[in-house]
This record gives structure tokens, C-alpha cells and sequence, in this order.
């Protein structure tokens, strides 16, 4: 971290004017920092055990070396898997003949807007894939190469694939504003997968990938670590609130099925959303569980290639039937809710078992025909319908030193459209709530730069150049309404947001949505609290005895 | 640098009809064959293009929502009809705005830095400017296609063709009568091509083929005002010559002079150039599957045609053989008990 400049330093370096060469001649910088870390041989040939031919030769390679030690035979994969997929996707094939290059999207990408590099214009992102198709699929494009601004596959082209492919968050704001919907996401999906097939990965994705496969979960957590996790996460809710809450795990005959990325498991400040989960339903005396098995939402497939997008999704409907569980609850998560909401049903369907019945609350009685498909239910939706029916006992003032803005995740926002439920969650559970201005919120809000399998600390200054968009209408909240929390619906949004904001937006923290339910929900009448979900005084119960200050970054 | 060659094969496909109609007297080839055969293009190309695409499978929806969706409570939660449609209607809705009105585009915004009083400002204002210059240049391009069949129908239908030669002429600027949507055409024209050579960006990922349709465009434009405004040309003569196109009846009238051949050479290179380019975009619009689907996939289900069945998550059985010795331990119900006894255990 030491080497990335101050934030006003890295904002004065930004220049959105193009540089003279002509992009196809300008090089690539494949210094380190530029790229995520390439993934470990093992999680490569566990992997191709598993799905067989999708990706390529485990092996040991750096991008800054020379020689990435492709197959032999790379180009003619990746051209074929390039023709194939023309003929899988119509969003790929019209994507690359229907761009007009008229420029509406260049400054929508978030990494652009922080780094002025003309290549993360979405529209010049996609023509380092559309050059290739023209100059290999389409008659105008080999015989006026030049002038229609096409050229074959090489290996240079492919390594600037790599390189901007893997500078995608696929958070789709370019779509938004493309006269023809183009979707950037989808050609960086196809553009994944290409490169999956000659061994071209990240390990930040494909290690949680085949971590999730085994242990079900993508950090690895094996099940009875994940116990152990709840347990003291129980812990800590009894500590706060002075109630002993369920944690069902793996409990068969159970009305539903609890996912949520196993992100808010692990870290902090994820934990106090799902301890926000544990105590809620304790409170509702849900009839639910969690599994151990079933214990990632997240799906990093969806960051490689679609059969392991499919594979890793199947588990949940497994796991739904096992445990004979009649639907599906799903907690905060941004790409798991783009993947529940567009993919599950049509990839794994027909793997439903007869029992899984259209989502109703027991609680309130309201059947939710919005995902009488998929059989999955997005918490807020859930929690927003109990607020609405007066089922939820809220003291909203126990978060009134918190002054809070919310931040669309990208991929429910405009992968779903789910933008009202969490901000009417939101209003009930705290008194003070402020919106980031309307061209970076709802449908238009930005990324946290980090999506995608890059949220990782090899290319935190992209992440923070990346992070410029958010972080600047976060410090505009700040400074006009005092917000000191960005509360989100997303676990990645979780992880990456914190630095962001540490370098943006310095003294905002980052918060699940739930976390703020918790805080809120009064479990008994009269209850007092004295702390929030993260042990910290609430105003007006400081212990004036305890003098602690934490340790600075030097001594810890 | 782009923007020249582009000029310059413009003035190249100028020279070609001027030089083979008044120096070779190739006036049939000029008024019949290469019209007829830009058209046979035009058609076959186009429906080659639009096949292509409709062979493509549409595995998934994948609308892009620009605002809320149907919720379970429509009247707590109100849904965007428009930007998030969840109905066969509602969705096209959303196409004909898209098309008729370029609502994607009317959504544009510019990004500018500002260094703030003590740190630094990221501002977006609303910019329309593409907006506007599109719609000029596509709704004047319509139009003028549109009057165009008075020289392909006999007899000419009031509706639309005359009603809108009407309202197009309603400013009379001299005789004949000036149309706005001529106007509209070279104003949108110079101005999409203003802006590709001005904006830096937009310039630094202009090709050739980005600007040669402009310019083509534009000479078709001047070449038709010259022969309406200033050449005069024998109108009756014309009709004459393109009814007989539609009639398979050729005739090539004496009368007609050599602005025209140019005009109709210009307008089959584009005709031809059409299907291979990005001038597609204008079928292609229809077929976006970011727009024209309704966000329904967790409601309704769909079918992928290449969904394979025989992916199937990682068995239970076998993540509880790996892991029931420590599940036990921690009290995690098994399926099957003897996962949970030590393999040493087994053996013995």
C-alpha cells in the first residue's frame, strides 16, 4: 500500500484526454500492480477434474513474464471457442456487429473516470474483442483491416485481454446508457471464458471457485470451522442483546433454506450483518436453517465461465432438497442476486425438488409471486413486507449516532431492479438518511471497483482509482449531511468498501443493512441496550471509567 | 487522419459516376444495373445479418433495469413500467421508446473533475447533445426516405407520403418548396461529424468505417439538394426511370442529366456498403436482449437451449464422507453416521 500516492496526488494524475498512439499501438503496462495474481496449478487441475477441458494447462506463470507458457495450439482454441460462442449468445454476436462507436458510454466506467485510460472506455474495452471478430469472422474486416479497425488473434492481443478483462467489474453502467443496451459484462463473461480455455486465470477467482466446490463455501471454511464461527457469533449477539439465539445448521425439515455469502462469515464488518440474520429470525422464531454445505451465495463461476456458474449454483437447490426445505431465503449478496435472478431458474430449474413451493412468510402470510421460479426470496424483500405488516418491533433511535447514505450494489440495482425494499428497510431502522446524488445511485450508482473476483490487494491502486466515482459522492454526503455510514446489500461491497472509503472518504464505515435491523429490533419490551451489534457504546452508556484507546497501526 | 481517407473515397465514389455517365455514356448501367443490383445487396445482406442473429441462441435474461422492479407490494414499492418491465406490454413499450425516442441516449450524462475547495469534485451533468444530434439526423433521414416513395408509387397515397411532404414544407422558403427535413439531415450530419473530429475521445476510437458513412451520407444529402435546389432536374423524367426499376419496365430517359446518376450512385454504394457495417445497428436495435426482454426470470421459467444436465453440483454424500469426522465432532447431523467414526476406528 505504501507505494500508492494520496488521494489528491492520485486525483491530479488523472487525464482524460487519449494519448497520441493509436490504441492498438499503444503498449500495455504489464508491471505488477496492473494484474491480479495468476491462479495456483492446483486449484487449476482440481478444477479440470472436476469440468473437464475448460482450462487449459495448469502450469506456473506471471503476466510480467515474456512467456506465459500458452498451449501450443491457443489460437486456434480460443478463435474456435471465440466461433462457438457467436452461436451460444446472441448477446455476443449482435454486441459485435451493432456498436456505432458513438462514445455515450466512455465516461460511464467507473475505472475510467479514475483513470482517464482510454481502454477502460467501454466502448474500447469491447473493441479489443470486437477488432478480433472483424478481423477473423467477417468478410469487410479482412479484406479493410485497417479501416475498419480490425486485426487477428495474437498473443499480445490476448494479453491485453487479460490485462482490461480483468479490469471489468461487469457492474453494467455502461448498458445503461448505450443506445442499444450493450453489456460490457457479458462480452467480459465471454471474454473470460476464452481465456479460461488456454489456463489464463486469476486466483483471487479460481480458488475460491474450487473452494467453493468442496467445502461449499469460498474461503474454505470447512464445516466444522463454519460451526464454530456461529457458535461465536451467537456469542457475541448474547453479549449485545442478552438472548441466546438459534443457529440451526444442516437441520433437515425446516420451511427454509438460508443462504448468504459465506463473506459474512469471515470478516468484520459482514459478521454483524449475519449476526443482524441470526437474531431477526430468532426473533421471528423462524423455521429455518443454514447449511454448511450449501454455505456460499456467492457464485464465482460466474466470474469463469457459465458450467461452473451452473455447477456452483446447483448446490443450493440440492441442499434445498436434502434438507427438504419448501424455498429459499437469500441473504445480502450482489453477484449471487444477479446469478439468482437471471440465471438459476433457467440453468437448474428442472433440479427443483416437488416440494419447493412459491416463498410465503409464515410471519406475515404474504405469498411472494415475484419468485414463483426460482423459489428464492432477497431478505429485504422479506424484511421490508414484515416492516410493512407491523411485525417488527423497531427502536430506530438506537442508531441515531449513525447518520447513514446507502449504496446500490450494482447487480441488484441493474441486474434486478431491486431498489426500493432495502432504502424502505433502511428508513424504519434508522432516523437519519441521506442520498448520494442521483447520478451516482438507484440504477446509475457505481461500483465499489471491486467486483467481479477484483477485490483483491495486488491491484488496490486500480481498485482505488476505480473506488473515485463512489468515494467522491460519499465524501459529498459526508461533508453536506455528516454521514459516518455507507450501509449496502452486498458482501463484496462489504470487503472492497472499506479501503475505499478509507482513501475517499476518510471516517465513513461500511454496514450490511441487517446490521442496522439488529441494532434496532427491540426483543422485548422495555429492552435496554447499551451497545450496538459491534460491542461499541451506544450514545448515553460510554463507560466513562473505561479509558482504552485502540492501539495505532505502528504498535499493533 | 481517418476522417480524410474517408473524404477522400468519397469524392472518389463522386468521380465514378460523373466520369462513366458523361465520358463513357453508361447511363443504363448508372440508372439500372448498379441500383438493381445495390438493392439485391441490400435485401440479401440484410436478412443474411438479421438470420445470423436470430440463430444465435438467447440463453438467458439478461434485461438491463434502469429502475425498480415489480415488487411483491406494486403499491408500496412502485414498479418502473418502463425501465423495468416484467410484461410482454411493458417491454414494448420500452422498445418503442428506445426506438422512436432514444430514451437510453436521453439519459446521457458527462463526467467532469473539479478540484473542490480542500479535495477534489467528480460532477455529472445531464448532456443531451448526442441525443439531439441523433435524433436530427435519424428522424430527417426517415423522412426523406419516407417522401422518396413518390417516385416508387403510382399513384402517390396522400397518406403518408403527401401529408408528410406537407407538414415537411410547411416553412416555404422560395420554390420549391424548402423541406426542413433537409435541413435536419445536413445539420445532423455536419454535426455528428463535428463532433467525432472535435471530442477527443470520441475521435480516439473513430475508424475510417466510422466516418465514411457520415460523408457518404452527407454527399448524398448536398447531392440531392443540388438537384432539387439548383440543378433543377426533370422530375417527371426521373419518375419515369424509377417506376420502371419497380416495374421491372427499364427506361432510361434522355432528360435525366448527371447529378442524378451521381445522387443514385451514392445512394447504392450505400445501399451495398449497408449490411456489412455497422449501419446495421438499425435492425440490430430490435434484437438487444439487454432491452427487449421482460424482467421475468425469477417468476417465470425459461429455457436455455444448451443448458447441460449433466452439470451437477458436488455430491453431498461425498463432501460428507470428506468432512463428517470433524462434523460429528462439533455435533453437525450426519446422513450417514459412519462418516463420522475415524477411518482408523473403521479398520479396527
Amino acid at each position: 500500500m505504501s507505494d500508492i500516492p494520496k488521494a489528491d496526488e492520485l486525483f491530479k494524475s488523472i487525464d482524460y484526454n487519449p494519448p497520441l498512439s493509436g490504441w492498438m499501438e499503444t503498449p500495455v503496462d504489464f508491471s505488477p500492480g496492473h494484474w491480479c495474481y495468476p491462479a495456483k496449478p492446483e486449484k487449476i487441475a482440481y478444477m479440470d477434474k472436476e469440468l473437464p477441458g475448460l482450462w487449459g494447462e495448469p502450469r506456473q506463470w506471471l503476466p510480467s513474464d515474456a512467456d506465459w507458457k500458452l498451449p501450443p495450439n491457443w489460437r486456434e482454441t480460443v478463435v474456435n471457442g471465440f466461433r462457438e460462442r457467436l452461436k451460444k449468445f446472441r448477446s455476443l454476436q449482435l454486441f459485435m456487429d451493432i456498436c456505432v462507436r458513438c462514445g455515450a458510454c466512455a465516461d460511464k466506467c467507473h475505472y475510467f473516470i479514475g483513470s482517464g485510460d482510454p481502454k477502460n472506455m467501454p466502448v474500447l474495452r469491447a473493441e479489443l474483442m470486437r477488432s478480433v471478430y472483424r478481423g477473423e469472422f467477417t468478410l469487410a474486416g479482412k479484406i479493410l483491416s485497417k479501416f475498419t479497425g480490425s486485426r487477428v488473434m495474437e498473443e499480445h492481443v490476448l494479453k491485453e485481454w487479460f490485462i482490461y478483462f480483468y479490469q471489468c467489474t461487469q457492474c453494467r453502467r455502461c448498458s445503461l446508457f448505450c443506445p442499444y443496451g450493450i453489456d460490457t459484462a457479458e462480452m467480459t463473461m465471454m471474454a473470460r471464458e476464452l481465456m479460461h480455455l488456454v489456463g489464463l486465470n486469476t486466483n483471487w477467482i479460481m480458488e475460491p471457485v474450487s473452494n467453493c466446490n468442496i467445502t461449499g463455501n469460498h474461503l474454505g471454511i470447512q464445516p466444522h470451522a463454519f460451526k464454530d464461527i456461529v457458535d461465536f457469533m451467537v456469542d457475541d449477539i448474547e453479549e449485545v442483546t442478552g438472548r441466546r439465539v438459534k443457529a440451526p445448521l444442516n437441520e433437515k425439515g425446516h420451511e427454509i433454506l438460508f443462504i448468504t455469502p459465506s463473506g459474512d462469515v469471515f470478516a468484520d464488518p459482514g459478521i454483524y450483518t449475519f449476526m443482524g440474520y441470526l437474531l431477526l429470525f430468532d426473533y421471528l422464531d423462524l423455521d429455518y436453517t443454514m447449511s454448511t454445505y450449501a454455505s456460499e451465495g456467492g457464485n464465482f463461476g460466474s466470474f469463469t465461465n457459465n458450467e461452473v456458474m451452473k455447477k456452483l449454483n446447483a448446490k443450493m437447490y440440492a441442499e434445498a432438497e436434502r434438507l427438504g426445505c419448501k424455498w429459499i431465503l437469500g441473504g445480502e449478496c450482489g453477484h449471487m442476486w444477479r446469478v439468482v435472478h437471471q440465471y438459476m431458474d433457467t440453468m437448474n430449474g428442472d433440479t427443483q425438488w416437488s416440494g419447493m413451493t412459491t416463498p410465503k412468510s409464515p410471519i406475515t402470510g404474504t405469498v411472494f409471486n415475484t419468485a414463483a421460479a426460482t423459489k428464492m426470496l432477497h431478505i429485504t424483500e422479506f424484511t421490508a413486507d414484515l416492516i410493512k405488516h407491523n411485525k417488527l418491533k423497531l427502536d430506530p433511535s438506537r442508531n441515531d449516532h449513525l447518520r447513514v447514505t446507502f449504496h446500490d450494489s450494482c447487480n441488484p440495482a441493474r441486474g434486478m431492479g431491486l431498489l426500493e425494499e432495502p432504502r424502505y428497510v433502511l428508513k424504519h431502522v434508522c432516523n437519519n438518511f441521506f442520498e448520494m446524488p442521483p447520478a451516482t445511485i438507484r440504477e446509475q450508482t457505481f461500483c465499489c471497483a471491486g467486483g467481479s473476483g477484483l477485490n483483491t490487494d495486488e491491484i488496490m491502486e486500480i481498485r482505488l482509482r476505480g473506488g473515485l466515482p463512489r468515494g467522491n459522492a460519499l465524501r459529498y454526503v459526508q461533508e453536506q449531511h455528516g454521514v459516518n455510514l455507507m450501509a449496502c446489500i452486498c458482501a463484496i461491497d462489504r470487503a472492497t468498501l472499506i479501503p475505499l472509503a478509507d482513501y475517499w472518504a476518510p471516517g465513513v464505515t461500511i454496514a450490511g443493512t441487517h446490521e442496522l435491523v439488529a441494532n434496532a429490533l427491540v426483543l422485548e419490551e422495555g429492552e435496554v441496550r447499551t451497545m450496538d451489534m459491534r460491542q461499541e457504546p451506544l450514545p448515553g452508556f460510554e463507560d466513562e471509567e473505561d479509558d482504552w484507546t485502540p492501539p495505532t497501526k505502528e504498535e499493533a | 487522419m481517418n476522417a480524410l481517407y474517408s473524404l477522400l473515397f468519397v469524392f472518389l465514389l463522386v468521380l465514378i459516376p460523373l466520369f462513366g455517365v458523361d465520358a463513357a455514356h453508361m447511363r443504363t448501367f448508372f440508372g439500372v444495373c448498379i441500383p438493381t443490383t445495390a438493392f439485391i445487396i441490400f435485401i440479401i445482406g440484410f436478412i443474411y445479418k438479421v438470420v445470423t442473429w436470430g440463430r444465435s441462441a438467447v440463453p438467458f435474461r439478461i434485461p438491463t433495469t434502469g429502475g425498480q422492479f415489480q415488487s411483491f407490494d406494486p403499491e408500496l414499492f412502485k414498479q418502473n413500467k418502463l425501465d423495468c418491465p416484467q410484461t410482454g406490454a411493458q417491454t414494448f413499450f420500452r422498445m418503442v421508446l428506445e426506438v422512436f425516442a432514444f430514451r437510453s441516449l436521453f439519459r446521457n450524462t458527462a463526467v467532469s473533475l473539479h478540484e473542490g475547495k480542500d479535495h477534489p469534485v467528480v460532477a455529472y451533468k445531464s448532456s443531451k447533445w448526442l441525443w439531439l444530434f441523433a435524433i436530427t439526423f435519424h428522424y430527417s433521414f426517415f423522412i426523406i426516405a419516407l417522401r422518396h416513395l413518390r417516385l416508387f408509387l403510382e399513384p402517390i397515397p396522400f397518406l403518408p407520403v403527401g401529408a408528410l411532404e406537407f407538414v415537411d414544407g410547411i416553412l416555404q422558403i422560395g420554390a420549391p418548396v424548402m423541406y426542413l427535413s433537409d435541413l435536419g439531415l445536413v445539420a445532423g450530419v455536419v454535426l455528428l461529424l463535428s463532433r467525432r473530429l472535435i471530442n477527443p475521445r470520441i475521435n480516439y476510437i473513430s475508424y475510417v468505417s466510422d466516418f465514411f458513412p457520415l460523408f457518404l451520407i452527407l454527399s448524398i444529402a448536398l447531392s440531392g439538394i443540388y438537384m432539387r435546389y439548383y440543378a433543377k432536374v426533370d422530375i417527371i423524367a426521373i419518375k419515369e426511370l424509377t417506376m420502371g426499376l419497380v416495374t421491372f419496365h427499364y427506361v432510361v430517359p434522355e432528360a435525366i442529366t448527371v447529378s442524378f446518376f451521381v445522387h443514385v450512385f451514392l445512394v447504392s454504394v450505400l445501399m451495398a456498403y449497408f449490411p456489412f457495417s455497422k449501419l446495421m445497428h438499425m435492425p440490430g436495435v430490435f434484437l438487444s436482449p439487454t432491452r427487449n426482454l421482460p424482467n421475468d426470470s425469477r417468476a417465470k421459467h425459461h429455457v436455455n437451449p444448451w443448458n447441460d444436465p449433466n452439470i451437477k453440483a458436488h455430491p453431498y454424500a461425498e463432501y460428507e464422507e470428506e468432512f463428517g469426522v470433524p462434523m460429528a465432532e462439533v455435533g453437525l447431523p450426519l446422513d450417514n453416521p459412519e462418516n463420522g467414526v475415524p477411518h482408523d476406528e473403521t479398520k479396527a
